[in-house]
């Protein structure tokens, strides 16, 4: 089934945040204090701002989307 | 052991927070897309970003409480979590239809601006003394355009252009949350005043 513009553009929105994340960890590496964790304290070993982007795409692709793209799907039909 | 030393360092603070202002940004984007009579097809949806910005502005009162290094910090703290609170309680409202006047939707457009005031207020330092100092002026000159695209939105609702730069204007104050350090440089300056940079 061809999907709308509309669909596609919010079924975007999760991986893009994602992708932003792991450019974002592959640029800045010491972002991820959980890739050279020695000396770090709690705070910062439980910090990984990438992981929390990623983790937001994510949570928008596989809770948020699916129902907003199956409402315009319906509207559309 | 202090009760310094167990707190987060503020940093952290501002990429927990980023987090939720993003996901805040990304349902609003697509609100705008797919139009509001859609977005509010299913309750839990219709109340979803309300509750989230009512969340924030609830997570703000331990920000005012802990992070408290002057009356001014605390006071732009205080001053924000009240008004984030009223404007995701006023958006609460109007999904449930308990409040009927759109003119309630006037209270974004004032959290933004207090927001983007406190933000401004309490940085006491100038743009480039430290990455830190940057991004409060950067955040509180976002959101106070925001403000303006709020207001915006509150006499063109169906506008979807306003509709998408009110949820890209999260997004963007997202970004520049995850930029923060306490200290390091921005664009090459750090005043040796600001302390012992880091990565």
């Amino acid at each position: 089934m061809r999907r709308s513009a509309r669909a596609v553009a919010v079924l975007s929105i999760g991986p893009v945040a994602v992708l932003a994340g792991i450019v974002w960890a592959l640029l800045q590496p010491y972002r991820l204090t959980m890739l050279d964790p020695a000396g770090q304290g709690f705070w910062w070993l439980i910090a990984q701002p990438p992981l929390y982007v990623i983790a937001a795409g994510v949570f928008f692709h596989a809770v948020i989307a699916p129902g907003v793209v199956a409402d315009v799907e319906d509207e559309r039909a | 052991m202090t009760a310094l030393a167990l707190m987060p360092p503020p940093e952290h603070v501002h990429w927990w927070f980023a987090t939720g202002v993003l996901l805040v940004g990304m349902c609003l984007l697509a609100r705008a897309i797919v139009g509001a009579e859609v977005w509010d097809r299913r309750p839990w949806r219709r109340y979803l970003w309300a509750s989230l910005l009512f969340t924030l502005g609830i997570l703000l009162w331990p920000v005012t409480v802990f992070f408290t290094s002057s009356t001014m910090h605390a006071i732009a703290h205080a001053a924000w979590a009240q008004v984030t609170m009223l404007a995701g309680a006023a958006a609460l409202g109007l999904a449930a239809e308990k409040l009927r006047s759109p003119l309630w939707s006037l209270t974004m457009p004032l959290a933004l601006g207090v927001s983007g005031a406190a933000f401004l207020v309490h940085e006491q330092n100038g743009w480039l003394f430290a990455r830190s100092a940057f991004v409060h002026h950067m955040c509180g000159w976002i959101l106070i355009g925001g403000s303006f695209v709020a207001l915006g939105l509150t006499f063109r609702p169906r506008s979807a252009a306003l509709a998408a730069a009110f949820g890209l204007t999260f997004v963007v104050l997202a970004v520049v949350l995850y930029a923060d350090r306490d200290v390091a440089p921005v664009f090459g300056h750090l005043s040796p005043d600001a302390g012992v940079p880091h990565r």
